[in-house]
């Protein structure tokens, strides 16, 4: 049923779905933009965190007197106390905060913590070393797949899986508090939640006592920018907590911002998934069996459950997963959660029974689509991405060529609800022509502060340039946690419904002049209020503004909201393809190029939604390529907690990247959440492209040289 | 990324002085010590206390006091309040810290305060949203969170400063020393290029 709130019709809309250049963009790239770690408030003290340095340890002993001696120490406060276990390195013990970050470092060298060494168990690969870390987890089956098994034209048996990677946020997870008066707390903080964090640290601190009770509205929370989260800055945490305190203690802020080798070892890392595969087919291609032993780690934790198979379903399937506890940094959610490791182990098998099948895996996966949620958006996309990687032109059966460096195609399939969270929208109109949306949402980078101003924009017939958004404070009305791609959808609708509120509050002051019956004669259009009839019978936005005189309209939006029209929804397929070059001497791939085909429903701002795949994109080549969290079962130590071991892309490796949004095909669905769905395909798309390249599978991403040539040696060489 | 030149300052201190320092000085928490070797090193050794320095930023004298153990980051974000420079990394691998000294772009992190006086150091500070590196990492919406971009606006800075009309491929290489995690790297080839166009090799503001 059509409502008031209805996105307008392509032909009516004079913002959105164009690319608008980020607002805050000159902000952030003069330096000028103020992150957590960037606050300075006079007084301020820093703190510094004394860490675990083995992976499995009780505390026997904490001697804090050597760090509280030391000149320009202010205070100590203990995370962990003695008898304690601490379970991976890095783990946090006690913070220190002190005039200066070199005397905070000072201090935590003559901070004493001693230990009753235990053992560990930090790789998880083997699962057959496991032992007794093994935890059960998911067991389902569904049809008969012995029997599909032993029935099917060709079957595949492999082994594939994801490593564990860090999410290396740019910004170190912390913040910078002050505990100014007795229910005064501030906290400037690098978070995806600003409206959970004030909540998250008050029950923190009612766990200590001798603590003046705060309830969650005495905490100010304030994050205009952040530095990135990727599912990793939801909480305030342990380092949080112990900022709180300092200041409480000293009566000064201080800011605790976490080192590069601490954010890589305790701040997030996206949990590893391995399997063995069965799976098998008709002639025809048609799947109709998958089988999977798989085992993850998501650190000391139970972890979660795989999507296996992923997003193609077969009438027949076994999945048997188990969790291996292992004394690793624990896992938190990173884009997506389970989907892109859960893309490789079922697509990789997909390509590799493609081959026996003696099928290109285009059309393999077309076939298939049926046996997803939604065929003919895959086979549209798939047809898509083909035409623009120039697949047909491109494409060769596994292992041909010659030469020692060969090329090959590979691809990936992928899907993501990205719903929209519940969201609060205040729009503010005042007399002399300002317009402002209040919520309390963030902008984590995706550029949601842009697509809420083009909201407001496009409903009161503004141009961007003249609304205001004021965000990333929790004092302004609630919004969701910004993760799973769930903001969008929930920030573009409360916005929508708070503006269509406060414009038809405007519209009834100036009916009378415009001489029409009711509010719903009139429309805001090009910086007017006019009759829709007559549009030549108009009244500028400034004029009709002064008409409000001394009068200021707030009004309220929500998601959800029962009469409010369906603006947002969920669910999206999107398909990539991957071209490599891969040396047979040597086992470096080079990515030639790769293509994203993607749906998310009504696009507001299409250059920020571009800049979102690019982004998946470059984060999957990264994942796919080099990025791996690298432990010593010997030591239990972090090897690569830096980053120049824990390797990223940099700007020479990603080869040309095509982005191919499916804007207008689906927009009536509404506004869907775009942050998840393009970083899930690419280290399935690549690694099949490394099959395709040299006709051999390497099994585990990322696919390194060493692992490259492995496969190699295992196949018999280079012919 | 060029890295800080190997030479004498003005007062009698060097990159090699401080390394050699700090290894007869290991476990005295990084601090410069008077010792015997030190001295034998070569150079007047000063700190471990704070000593006075003035650092021309942007054009202006800036008088801070400061450990020489101090970097140049942590001397411009935690002394100055220009917290422009990022730190992310700390150990000269990701350029977020990217600042120019005598126009040649520099890890701010892996640069002593100290090392800096009597040399020209520019920081994003200096630029404007209208300047053509800034302005074109905005159209091309060559940044995301915004936390490498600083870095990547000054090492774009000193990359067309010092090469005029760059290929592609010259931005790939000229820009390897930054990372970012977004994944902005497609926008930043572009805002580059176009920014190309307009700096042309030209030292804009004289310092």
């Amino acid at each position: 049923m059509a409502t008031k709130y209805d996105w307008p019709s392509a032909a009516d809309r004079s913002v959105i779905g164009r690319s608008v250049s980020r607002l805050d963009g000159a902000e952030k790239a003069t330096g000028r933009a103020k992150y957590a770690y960037d606050r300075n408030p006079e007084g301020l003290l820093v703190g510094r965190l004394v860490t675990s340095p083995h992976a499995n340890a009780r505390i026997t002993r904490i001697d804090a007197s050597g760090a509280e001696r030391l000149k320009g120490v202010r205070g100590v406060v203990l995370i962990k106390d003695i008898g304690d276990e601490v379970q991976w390195t890095g783990a946090e013990i006690a913070a220190v905060a002190a005039d200066s970050e070199e005397i905070a470092r000072d201090a935590v060298r003559k901070f004493k913590v001693e230990y009753e060494v235990l053992s560990h168990l930090v790789k998880e690969e083997d699962v057959e070393k496991a032992g007794n870390r093994v935890v059960p987890g998911q067991e389902n089956t569904e049809g008969d797949p012995a029997k599909a098994l032993q029935e099917a034209d060709v079957t595949h048996e492999g082994y594939y899986g994801a490593a564990t990677i860090t999410h290396c946020c740019m910004e170190p997870h912390g913040n910078t508090v002050h505990w100014k008066g007795e229910k005064d707390i501030t906290v400037w903080a690098s978070t995806q939640a600003v409206g959970r964090i004030g909540a998250d640290l008050a029950k923190n601190l009612a766990a200590d006592s001798s603590l003046p009770k705060v309830s969650p509205s005495d905490i100010r929370v304030i994050t205009p920018v952040m530095g990135g989260g990727f599912g990793s800055k939801f909480n305030i945490d342990s380092w949080g907590v112990a900022a709180a305190k300092l200041s409480r203690m000293t009566g000064r802020p201080v800011k605790i911002m976490l080192d590069r080798d601490e954010e890589l070892q305790m701040a997030g890392a996206r949990p590893s998934y391995f399997g063995n595969v069965k799976v098998g087919a008709k002639k025809d291609g048609t799947l109709t069996v998958f089988e999977v032993e798989s085992w993850a780690t998501s650190g000391v934790g139970r972890g979660g459950n795989p999507a296996l198979p992923y997003v193609i379903e077969p009438p027949n399937q076994r999945v048997r997963h188990v969790n291996v506890a292992t004394n690793t940094g624990p896992a938190r959610a990173w884009r997506a959660p389970r989907h892109p490791q859960c893309a490789v182990i079922t697509h990789c098998a997909l390509t590799d029974l493609a081959h026996k099948l003696d099928m290109d895996p285009v059309d393999f996966f077309k076939k298939n689509a049926d046996l997803t949620a939604r065929p003919d958006v895959y086979r549209t996309e798939i047809d898509k991405a083909a035409e623009l990687i120039d697949w047909k032109e491109k494409y060769h059966k596994p292992g041909e060529g010659s030469g020692h460096v060969r090329s090959g195609l590979g691809l990936s399939i992928h899907t993501w609800g990205g719903r929209p969270h519940d969201s609060q929208c205040r729009v503010v109109i005042e007399p002399d022509g300002a317009a402002s949306a209040e919520i309390g949402s963030q902008d984590i980078g995706t550029g949601t502060l842009t697509v809420i101003a083009m909201v407001l924009a496009e409903t009161l017939g503004l141009p961007v340039s003249r609304v205001n958004v004021k965000m990333g404070d929790s004092s302004l009305p609630p919004s969701g946690a910004s993760g799973g791609s769930t903001t969008v959808g929930g920030v573009s609708s409360s916005t929508r419904r708070a503006a269509v509120n406060a414009l038809e509050k405007l519209k009834e002051k100036v009916a009378g002049d415009l001489g029409a019956s009711s509010a719903d004669e009139i429309e805001a259009k090009d910086g007017y209020l006019r009759l829709k009839e007559n549009p030549k019978k108009r009244i500028a936005w400034t004029a009709a503004c002064r008409k409000l005189s001394t009068e200021t309209i707030s009004e309220m939006g929500n998601q959800p909201d029962r009469d409010g029209g369906k603006l947002a929804d969920s669910g999206v397929g999107g398909v990539q393809m991957a071209d490599v070059s891969v040396d047979m001497e040597t086992g470096i791939v080079t990515m030639n190029k790769m293509v994203a085909v993607q749906d998310c429903g009504l696009i507001i701002d299409l250059k920020l939604a571009e800049s979102q795949v690019y982004g998946s994109l470059i984060m999957g080549i990264c994942s796919a390529l080099w990025e791996e969290r690298v432990y010593d079962q010997m030591s239990g130590i972090y090897l690569n907690a830096d980053m120049e071991f824990y390797k990223l892309a940099g700007i020479g490796d990603i080869g040309e990247l095509v982005v191919h949004m499916m804007t207008g095909v689906y927009d009536d669905r509404g506004v869907i959440g775009l942050g998840e769905p393009p970083a899930i395909s690419p280290m399935a798309a690549i690694s099949n492209a490394v099959f395709n390249a040299i006709g051999a599978r390497v099994p585990t991403v990322p696919v390194t040289p060493d692992k490259v040539l492995a496969a190699l040696e295992k196949k018999g060489g280079m012919a | 990324m060029v890295g800080p030149k190997e030479t004498q300052q003005p007062n009698g201190f060097s990159r090699r002085s401080f390394i050699q320092g700090v290894s007869v000085g290991s476990g005295a928490a990084g601090a410069l010590l008077a010792t015997p070797e030190a001295k034998a090193a070569g150079g007047d050794v000063v700190g471990p206390g704070a000593v006075s320095m003035t650092l021309r930023i942007n054009g202006r004298n800036h008088s801070l006091e400061a450990e020489p153990r101090v970097t140049l980051l942590d001397a411009l974000r935690d002394r100055l309040d220009m917290t422009g420079a990022k730190k992310v990394c700390d150990r000269a691998t990701c350029g977020a810290c990217t600042v120019m000294v005598d126009g040649q772009a520099v890890y701010a992190c892996t640069m002593l305060a100290i090392e800096a006086e009597g040399r020209e150091i520019r920081t994003i500070e200096s630029l404007s949203a209208n300047d053509p590196v800034p302005r074109n990492f905005v159209k091309h919406d060559a940044q995301q969170c915004g936390f490498c971009t600083p870095g990547f606006v000054m090492a774009c800075q000193s990359f067309l400063e010092n090469n005029p009309n760059p290929s592609q491929a010259d931005v790939e290489a000229g820009l390897s020393g930054n990372i970012c995690r977004c994944g902005t790297y497609v926008g930043v080839r572009l805002a580059a290029l176009d920014a190309a166009k307009e700096v042309k090799g030209g030292r804009r503001r004289g310092y």
